[in-house]
């Protein structure tokens, strides 16, 4: 059963798995505690066939809602070896877009956590075929969710899906639109093979790292961490989240952390405790940074933090995961870039008639590769904006719609986004689905959201709010929505009230005159 | 409970409620809540709960102290605040 060529998602498990040296080797550490390859494999098959009874078959979504927990990392290896295509959903997703989501992924299945309850309980009833339920922790509730553990111990396992092919899709990534829904990125077992490689080369990586993953494994970020790490028959220090720093540096400490993945707020936040006490992770031999620039001045001062680490600098999408990064030593040589395309991909600017750019000049970042992603799932038409026929028949690049130039040397250069994406801690806000949920409050008359820049947060999130004259509306009630309704990264740091909106000719709010000339703020 | 345990703990229900939950209504808020996996915190939520803790009980929280079992819950920050304010 054991593959000898490594072709979809799941093989490097099933290889270290029976590789007697690594099946013992711990896979994830989970909030300190290890589980090794042995233990992941067995639990990844048990779960598929309980996956396969419950009806999954070749093909199907498997949603997790899940934290960064052990039950997760099985969940995602058993869709895979299920046959089905797995789709991670940020835990701190609100009901409504749970429910769309599992509506427009079609999942079978959905498997979450106890304590989010609430939420997918409250999305399984807006839904008229909700999926099947299988819930780790404690299920408090009358419900006919089944118990994680209770379905595993029940369960033999069962061998993987056999049919199976590399082009066959392995995973759904939602990342947010500017329509203000998420979009399902399509991406095949051999796109998600073939990228996880060229990651681990360019960050020269081997089966000694710790790789540390303290990034939501439903931010492709984090994820990749995990596949990388299996890829390599390496060790995954799976931490739930940043948000108490001194327990994931004590874990760090403890577990020899070789490889420390993260955004720009993240190490703002770090090199403000170490501005306070010093820090220092001498373990520590690779520094990686996307989902927003990297300060030059960071980096300096990350050198003291981590002694000995190689600190990249990167920059992708999720329609293609990684784009670029800078070769560590050139850090100080090219300040400013993002790099070069990732080993086994190209990358070139076109001007928006097509041609092509003088270096030096700005022009729409375009991506050739085996990483770039199949579509959107059941969007063609968004696929079509972003897919564009390539050189050869039946080829298609990625018009990424973000502007860069390029030196004489071929670095690239982030100029700016061609849409009005908000980056706020590394993750992708849509201004449209703030708006939405504003606009939906009794009183609102009219909104508008922008993001504003932020030393800690990259961008901060401002909501321009016009109120039906003698509403009874105020920040709080506006706020107590955002935060039932959207994810807590989405919630506007500023409300302010105004009496109107700048538009354009054509009548639409413009956000570039609310940025460079923002109305006056008038007491709701 | 000594009467100044139950002042602390009414000070964070009411901040959390008011900054956090956006509400009024105490029925929201158990005290051996799990913050994180209520989704009430993130990283900011945390740092929001420790300033306000720092300037409305005059303690210091050191960086070694951000840690859940200091404050993941109403029940673990009336615990912490309490030590704080005792030490000092």
């Amino acid at each position: 059963m054991t593959p000898r060529v490594e072709r979809l998602l799941h093989d490097g498990l099933l290889i270290a798995a029976a590789d007697s040296v690594r099946a013992g080797k711990a896979a994830v550490i989970v909030e300190g505690q290890p589980h090794t390859y042995a233990e992941l494999l067995r639990d990844a098959l048990r779960l598929a066939a309980a996956m396969r009874e419950r009806g999954v078959r070749r093909g199907d979504r498997v949603a997790i809602y899940m934290d960064n927990t052990w039950p997760c990392v099985v969940s995602i290896y058993a869709a895979l070896i299920a046959g089905g295509v797995f789709l991670i959903v940020n835990p701190q997703t609100k009901a409504d877009k749970l429910a769309f989501i599992l509506e427009d992924s079609g999942a079978k299945l959905l498997l979450s956590d106890g304590h989010l309850s609430k939420e997918f309980r409250a999305a399984l009833g807006q839904m008229r075929q909700p999926p099947a339920v299988i819930c780790s922790g404690a299920i408090n509730d009358a419900t006919d969710a089944e118990a994680f553990d209770a379905v595993l111990a029940a369960s033999s396992p069962a061998a993987p899906e056999t049919s199976t092919i590399p082009l066959d899709l392995a995973a759904l990534i939602y990342t947010s639109g500017s329509t203000g829904n998420p979009k399902g990125v399509m991406q095949t077992h051999q796109a998600m093979v073939f990228t996880t490689g060229s990651l681990i080369e360019y960050l020269r990586l081997d089966a000694s790292e710790k790789i540390l993953c303290a990034l939501p494994l439903a931010f492709d970020y984090g994820l990749y961490q995990l596949l990388m790490s299996v890829k390599l028959g390496a060790t995954l220090v799976l931490e739930r989240s940043f948000t108490f720093p001194a327990q994931v540096f004590a874990r760090m400490h403890e577990t020899g952390v070789t490889v420390f993945p993260g955004v720009p707020t993240v190490f703002a936040m770090l090199l403000a405790a170490h501005g306070r006490s010093a820090l220092s992770f001498p373990s520590v031999t690779r520094v990686t940074n996307t989902a927003a620039a990297l300060p030059d001045e960071f980096a300096t001062r990350l050198r003291e933090v981590f002694p000995n680490a190689l600190i990249y600098k990167m920059y992708g999408l999720t329609e293609c995961k990684r784009v670029a990064y800078l070769e560590p030593e050139l850090i100080d040589a090219k300040p400013g870039s993002v790099g070069k395309a990732i080993p086994g991909t190209e990358v070139f600017l076109l001007s928006p008639e097509g041609n092509d750019v003088a270096p030096g000049e700005t022009g729409i970042l375009h991506v050739r590769g085996p990483h770039v992603m199949a579509g959107y799932w059941n969007r063609p038409d968004l696929s079509a904006e972003m897919l564009k026929p390539g050189r050869l028949p039946g080829e298609r690049v990625l018009c990424t719609q973000d502007h860069f130039r390029m030196d004489a040397d071929g670095f690239l250069y982030f100029v700016g986004r061609s849409d009005d994406i908000i980056k706020t801690r590394g993750e992708k806000v849509s201004p449209a689905e703030v708006e939405n949920v504003i606009h939906g409050i009794e009183g609102v008359r009219e909104v508008a959201v922008v993001g504003v820049a932020d030393s800690l947060l990259g961008q901060a999130i401002r909501a321009f709010v016009v109120p039906v004259a003698g509403a009874d509306i105020n920040e709080k009630r506006i706020r107590a929505e955002c935060a039932a309704r959207l994810e807590n990264f989405m919630v506007p740091r500023d409300i302010v009230f105004c009496a109107d909106l700048p538009k354009t000719a054509t009548g639409k709010v413009s956000k570039k005159a609310l940025l460079e000339n923002p109305p006056a703020g008038v007491e709701a | 409970m000594s009467s100044d345990t139950s002042q602390i703990r009414s000070g964070i229900r009411a901040y959390i409620l008011e900054n956090l939950l956006f509400t009024s209504d105490d029925a929201e808020l158990a005290d051996d809540a799990s913050l994180l996996d209520r989704g009430i915190v993130d990283s900011t939520g945390v740092l929001e709960i420790v300033m306000y803790l720092e300037e409305q009980f005059a303690i210091k929280v050191k960086d070694s102290d951000m840690l859940p079992e200091n404050f993941d819950s109403v029940n673990n920050m009336v615990r912490f605040v309490s030590r704080a304010t005792a030490a000092q």
